[in-house]
């Protein structure tokens, strides 16, 4: 039953009745959000915008001394190292994970959630676990070289941990859930039906996938993509177990500058660095890329 | 507050080693817990708890920046902190301490470099080369020139990424005497490390870690901390280590600026640094006392003192940190480390 359907709820009474419980609706909907609003407040805007502050000051006074500090060769090294592993642990994730979520966007919906159960007991699964679980695997005498040499593939046990190759395979399988997961819901959505119109009209199935398919499943990989490399860039557990002191990510260099200098600032200008040259990259992302796509705009 | 004839009998009461219902009162002890800790707990806080009738409160810390952290917000709960040697010298210099009153602190029988105006150290470890007995026999490498020799001593090698201790190591390897390696030649340190950095299959970081690279077999030689080796070998790995060229370094006790109870930490301070409960140390975990006068009781075993760092004859062939030269030092040289560690 509407408003209109009923000439009585017409009346000056009713409609202000009518508004007044609108408003009390939103009041309430507003009051269930203040303790998220405040706990985003207090618990992120304002240390955030603290330790901001704090980079630019030293003691008492405004300053660039930190970051002087980081206009380095040794930032510059650490900067570009975080980056460079972000990327490739991108890359090597959408390469790895694409294949699984388009196989899991044709199955039926009961083996498609069997598959779902495989990408994401892993993904419950502690970080520090299986980053451990890795180092087990890896080692020198570790399961992988020990079957290797048995099988007489190789002689000499291969460096798999302790450098930029353990670094990268442990990110990567912490990485894989958060690409698999946007991308399957994002080719789930792909209607099959274009695929048969393109071969339909003649396309290869090679071809229809690349000039039918693979545009359709763009925001999929775009958010994936995103995702693992965000994430990525603010690891410390696992470079820091896997990497053996070889590779340095700046979240392990924040730890290091707040422990080793006096004040906040030194870690809070590697951070604001970090924050600046990521949206740096976005915004040039952004201009090839709709990356609004991602948080529903048009 | 003025030290009162009760707390001045009780100094007296300790002394005699008679049980004193002194000060009552509640001090909060923080540590690095674990096996430490339990140590620590063991040999110190309840025989003092007990001698000045007060409750010992423990709680962890993970370093210095907790301790500023606390001092700077001006919120000190901790009355006396444990804290690793370059971090106590920093905290000091830094003013975040309270100074100590050697009125009632003796630190008699204690090397020079092991205290200072605000800390005063309360075990020795040592960074020691350890090595796998599988694999050497009869051979091991006995010094850090042998651990440089990749020659004559093949396998995989392990050290700290740290600067504190891994250039001492550095200098000693190119044949520095051990009693002229402060103030350290730095390019000289460096220059050695470029020598060794592609035989270092691993830059260890924690001390957990150093002990699960050698007993898994990921390396074959280590530079590490001789309490975590004796914890692998205790698990029945047929590791080795020598103390010859080994870098004693302290954990000190220091007081925050700003303690609750400072007057209180200070006196359980004296009791904890005396020789009579820096011996009972060694048969909980094997560290060293800091003052020598710990060896004279007749407490620590004759077996105890063949391998306990600080013993005069283990002591005697090692390097002992200079806390002051990293205080000073510590960035710039950390800046220089981060730049050869990530090239």
């Amino acid at each position: 039953m509407t408003a209109a359907s009923d000439p009585a709820l017409q009346t000056g009474d009713n409609a202000a009745a009518l508004r007044a419980d609108e408003l009390r609706e939103r009041a309430t909907l507003l009051g269930m959000s203040v303790p998220a609003l405040l706990i985003v407040g207090v618990i992120v805007f304002i240390p955030v915008g603290w330790l901001f502050w704090l980079s630019f000051t030293d003691g008492d006074q405004l300053s660039l001394t930190h970051y002087r500090r980081i206009a380095d060769i040794t930032h510059a090294r650490i900067f570009w190292q975080t980056f460079e592993i972000s990327a490739l642990v991108t890359v090597l994730a959408l390469l790895l994970g694409y294949p699984l979520a388009y196989l899991m966007s044709q199955l039926s919906p009961r083996w498609a959630g069997i598959c779902l159960i495989f990408v994401l007991v892993p993904f419950w699964t502690s970080l520090l676990v299986r980053t451990y679980a890795w180092m087990v695997l890896l080692q020198r005498r570790g399961l992988v070289n020990q079957t290797l040499m048995d099988l007489g593939i190789i002689d000499m046990p291969l460096r798999l941990v302790y450098n930029y190759t353990g670094t990268v395979i442990g990110m990567l399988h912490i990485m894989l859930p958060f690409m698999i997961l946007p991308l399957y819901a994002a080719l789930r959505t792909v209607d099959m039906n274009y695929m048969r119109a393109a071969a339909n009209l003649g396309a290869s199935p090679l071809r229809a996938f690349w000039t039918v398919f693979f545009p359709l499943s763009m925001p999929g990989v775009i958010a994936g993509s995103l995702l693992v490399f965000i994430l990525s860039l603010g690891f410390y557990v696992t470079p820091a177990l896997l990497g053996g002191g070889r590779v340095m990510m700046v979240s392990m260099k924040i730890q290091q500058d707040a422990g080793l200098y006096f004040d906040w600032g030194a870690a809070s200008a590697l951070g604001v660095a970090l924050l600046v040259i990521t949206l740096g990259i976005f915004w040039v992302l952004s201009r090839f890329m709709r990356i609004e796509r991602l948080y529903g705009g048009r | 507050m003025n030290r009162t004839p009760a707390l001045a009998s009780t100094a007296l009461a300790f002394a005699f080693g008679a049980t004193a219902a002194g000060a009552e009162g509640t001090i909060t002890f923080t540590s690095f817990g674990g096996a430490f800790q339990d140590a620590q707990r063991a040999a110190l806080l309840e025989p003092t708890a007990e001698a000045m009738g007060i409750t010992i409160l423990e709680d962890t810390l993970t370093g210095i920046a907790e301790v500023r952290a606390q001092v700077l917000a001006g919120a000190v709960t901790w009355d006396i902190v444990d804290l690793g040697l370059a971090d106590c010298a920093a905290a000091q210099e830094e003013g975040i301490l309270e100074p100590l009153d050697f009125d009632i602190i003796s630190v008699e029988g204690f090397d020079e470099a092991a205290y200072s105006s605000h800390w005063a150290g309360i075990i020795y470890f040592s960074t020691v080369l350890a090595y796998d007995n599988d694999l050497f026999g009869d051979s091991p490498p006995q010094s850090w020139a042998d651990f440089w020799d990749v020659e004559n001593f093949p396998g995989a090698r392990s050290l700290r990424n740290v600067p504190v201790g891994t250039l001492e190591i550095a200098l000693l390897a190119d044949g520095v005497a051990p009693d002229e390696i402060y103030p350290l030649d730095l390019d000289r340190a460096f220059a050695k490390m470029e020598e060794i950095r592609d035989h270092i299959d691993v830059w260890w970081t924690s001390g957990a870690q150093s002990a699960q690279l050698i007993a898994d077999g990921e390396v074959d030689m280590l530079s590490i901390w001789n309490g975590r080796l004796d914890a692998v070998v205790d698990d029945g790995i047929n590791a080795g280590y020598t103390y010859n060229e080994g870098i004693a370094a302290l954990d000190c006790l220091a007081i925050p600026r700003g303690a609750p109870n400072k007057d209180l930490a200070m006196e359980a301070l004296a009791m904890m640094l005396a020789p009579e409960q820096q011996a009972n140390m060694p048969q909980y975990i094997n560290y060293g006392p800091t003052t020598s006068l710990a060896f004279d009781l007749g407490i620590i075993t004759d077996e105890q003192v063949a391998i306990s760092p600080s013993a005069p004859d283990n002591l005697a062939v090692q390097v002992i940190t200079d806390a002051d030269w990293w205080a000073e030092n510590r960035q710039a040289v950390q800046s220089r480390w981060d730049e050869f560690i990530t090239r």
